[in-house]
């Protein structure tokens, strides 16, 4: 198989998917940094690639742009990187590129705040590769040590390899440690105290002990238990770190969505590329098929269907003509557009919904951890501890040296490695096995918040239904009639075109097709004229036999022939039933929350099982229900689609949206189904409440270890082989559990 | 005994000439892509450098 057989087909070649119109590309040219190499550099946010034939198209095609130097794509993050020499490239060239090849491409500018978050884990990933190295090396001198004890090794031996041991642990723990002290100084300075601070002090106070012992020839060193201590902290914290994934972005995202760049008239008649952050209200803006409007605003010329899901949820589209108003954020689908700015960025629908965004996600911030909650009952306990054993062994008659070798042993022993590991390690087995069943979740403690839900919230459009119009009488329709009308469809972007052409696949588009906004497309094919739409338009009225509703849906009248009808419906996931049935089952309250009209919400209710429902919603009423049921003490899971429901996933205690979905919603959510089927909910329903009681068995190990281990390094009888034993092995416990299949108890 | 003089510093520069290739690692970007890097094999006339045909 080799997948760089010329692919003729745009888009994804293995896996198809939606497809990107031709040239519809935002000029980025506003967002084309100048760096310190003297190279003109872009970032471009590429979506729909998914394999090793996009990233091969993808290079290929821009590589082969003169001026381009150099071009990278980045899979994982959807991330195309491209640098030139100034004035050499075209930056809308290349965006345009992207775009003919089949992919969504936006201009992307990466925020400070993401940077600095890559940066962070590259450092966390060195920590533990260099306390890893230290501890492994340190280990092989203290078992030598530990088994020379009976007297083999001589002392002057011994002591060799305790400096040895303090020549890697000192500077490895100073360099690894840094995550540890900094949180912990930082935390200090505020008054307060978190896990660092005793982590810190449990280390510093190890490392200088042993150095101590070390230069007068003493026997014990605690420089591998200390080094140890940091290992195998590094890697809860990486874990909870690569756990933690995009939460912060979706705001970010839905700004981005705020058409970077619109194409304004000048005074002079002449159209240029701005930012559409430098929109001010009176500019008159272009917009043409595929653009997003970027500010409330008039429409002052044209006629075209846009789409207004970013309001309603809804799919169909509304025709709009001179004189209406419209909203940031609406896609113009048909035809050429002018409209004039009625108000700036800030002001217009795209910002208020980012900014309730926002609020939601601050909201959510203040949910406190399983792991943050057991460390505020632990902190306390732990330094009154290894005081108590300070001072006790003070007043016992025990000199300073061994009060403070005891005090350290006690710090040593409770640390909270396999309280820093028990979150972590079992919510990174959960994410796996979620994701094999089809959910993405972007968050550890997202799956301690599904654990927690009572009441599930869901939107209709596009979550409870595909979404999309689907042609309901296919069957009634020959393959060639269907290509006919394909013919023309592959020429639209209008939602029922698009059904006709997904369905009929790629192929020839007619000639001379001009389409009508409102109205339908029509076309010559072999030379005989072809019109697709409205009853009345494409002439089909008087040609009504089946007596059905001739008002909606497409005909495709071709002359002497009998029109043809195209019957739409969007119709409920094949599991959708089951799913609230599944639901209900588990105990969970379940209610609709609905942009749509009446009739078709209830409709839907009642075949998914649903007895609450709420219609006409906007994301304003659907927050504020969000809000009103969270303010009630109950933890709701929101699931929904829409742009308009982006909000409101963001204020609900835990949300999912759905693969199709728009992507600030993708963006808003704490998980995303990948299929078609809403049945994964139910099973991350399950993984997660087993998660839960994973956790907690996790940390009922680390307890009894603990009531083990404390009164014997109080007493001290801890020795640094034992502590190093200890600490281990209880890590090891405490990894292994969270690796037990949680499928057994899974109900599907 | 003798043995560990020699023996000590090869050990401890063989594990430190693992720390380093895995520094190089982490500070060449070979973790960004983690996703791309396995289907990049199935690429025939991919070559890291990215220079164009």
């Amino acid at each position: 198989m080799s997948i760089n057989d010329t692919n003729d087909a745009r888009g994804c070649p293995t896996m198809g998917g939606p497809v990107a119109a031709k040239g519809a590309a935002a000029d980025p040219s506003a967002f084309v940094r100048t760096e310190d190499d003297g190279l003109e550099h872009l970032d471009l946010l590429v979506r729909g690639a998914r394999c090793a034939g996009c990233i091969s198209k993808i290079e290929k095609g821009i590589n082969a742009i003169t001026g381009v130097q150099t071009c990278q794509f980045n899979l994982s993050t959807g991330k195309l990187f491209v640098n030139w020499s100034p004035g050499s490239a075209d930056p809308g060239v290349i965006a345009r590129t992207v775009a003919d090849l089949g992919y969504q491409v936006s201009p992307y500018d990466p925020g400070e705040a993401e940077i600095e978050r890559d940066k962070h884990g590259r450092f966390l990933l060195l920590c533990m590769a260099v306390s890893g190295f230290a501890a492994m090396n340190i280990m092989l001198f203290s078992v030598s040590v530990w088994a020379g004890f009976s007297g083999e090794m001589q002392d002057n031996t011994r002591t060799l390899f305790h400096w040895l041991s303090a020549l890697i642990a000192m500077p490895a723990a100073a360099f690894a440690g840094q995550p540890f002290f900094r949180s912990a100084f930082a935390s200090l300075h505020k008054g307060k105290a978190n896990m660092d601070v005793p982590i810190s002090l449990a280390v510093l106070l190890a490392l200088g002990v042993s150095l101590y012992e070390t230069i007068i020839g003493g026997s014990e060193t605690y420089f591998d238990a200390a080094v140890m201590l940091l290992f195998f902290l590094l890697i809860g914290r990486w874990l909870d770190h690569r756990l933690r994934g995009q939460t912060r972005l979706a705001a970010q995202e839905l700004l981005s969505l705020q058409s970077a760049t619109a194409n304004r008239q000048q005074s002079d008649g002449t159209v240029r590329a701005v930012q559409a952050r430098d929109i001010v209200p009176g500019d008159t803006i272009i917009l043409w098929p595929g653009d997003r409007t970027p500010v409330d605003g008039q429409i002052l010329e044209g006629t075209s269907d846009v789409d207004m899901a970013l309001v309603s949820g809804e799919s169909a589209p509304e025709l709009v003509q001179k004189g209406k108003t419209i909203r940031a954020g609406m896609v113009n689908l048909t035809d050429k557009l002018v409209m004039m700015a009625s108000a700036s960025t800030e002001d217009s629908l795209l910002a208020e919904l980012t900014r309730l965004v926002e609020a939601g996600e601050t909201a959510r911030g203040r949910f406190v951890k399983l792991a943050d909650r057991a460390a505020q009952a632990y902190v306390p306990i732990v330094h009154t501890l290894a005081l108590l054993s300070f001072i006790g062994w003070l007043i016992a008659g025990a000199g300073a040296h061994h009060a403070i070798l005891t005090a350290a042993a006690v710090l040593i022993i409770t640390c909270p490695c396999a309280l820093g590991l028990a979150a972590p390690a079992v919510q990174i087995v959960a994410v796996g096995r979620l994701f094999k069943r089809g959910v993405l979740v972007k968050s550890g403690d997202a799956l301690e918040r599904l654990a927690e839900i009572d009441t599930v919230l869901l939107d209709k459009t596009g979550t409870l239904t595909l979404g999309k119009p689907h042609l309901v009488n296919a069957k009634g329709i020959s393959a060639d009639v269907l290509e006919l009308a394909a013919k023309l469809a592959r020429s639209s972007r209008h939602p029922l075109s698009r059904a006709i052409a997904d369905l009929a696949g790629p192929g020839a588009i007619a000639t001379k097709t001009k389409e009508t906004p409102g109205y339908g497309v029509e076309g010559k094919i072999d030379g005989v004229s072809v019109r697709l739409g409205r009853a009345e338009w494409a002439g089909a009225k008087a040609c009504t036999k089946d007596g059905a509703d001739n008002t909606s849906g497409l005909w495709l009248v071709v002359k002497g022939r009998d029109p043809v009808h195209f019957i739409f419906e969007d119709t409920l996931r094949v599991d959708a039933a089951k799913m609230v049935a599944g639901l209900v089952s588990r105990g969970l309250g379940v209610e609709m929350l609905s942009g749509d009209r009446e009739k078709p919400a209830r409709a839907a209710a009642f075949e998914a099982g649903i007895d609450k429902v709420s219609f006409g919603m906007t994301p304003q009423e659907k927050i504020s229900r969000v809000e009103t049921l969270v303010r009630d003490g109950k933890k709701v899971l929101m699931i929904g689609d829409g742009l308009n429901d982006a909000p409101s996933l963001a204020a609900a205690n835990v949300s999912m949206s759905l693969a199709s979905a728009a992507d600030a919603s993708q963006a808003a959510a704490d998980m995303v189904l990948q299929g078609e089927t809403l049945s994964p909910v139910l099973a991350a329903i399950d993984i997660s409440r087993a998660a839960r009681r994973r956790i907690l068995q996790n940390f009922g190990f680390a307890a009894v270890y603990n009531v083990i281990a404390v009164p014997l390094a109080v007493f001290g009888f801890v020795t640094p082989m034992i502590a190093a034993i200890a600490m281990s092995s209880s890590s090891i416990v405490v990894t292994l559990n969270a690796l037990r299949p949680f499928l057994h108890k899974e109900k599907s | 005994m003798t043995a560990l003089i020699y023996l000590i510093p090869a050990a401890l520069f063989l594990a430190l000439l693992g720390l380093g290739a895995f520094i190089w690692t982490v500070k060449s970007g070979q973790y960004d892509d983690m996703e791309g890097a396995k289907w990049r094999i199935f690429i025939d006339d991919y070559r890291d450098d990215n220079i164009p045909d």
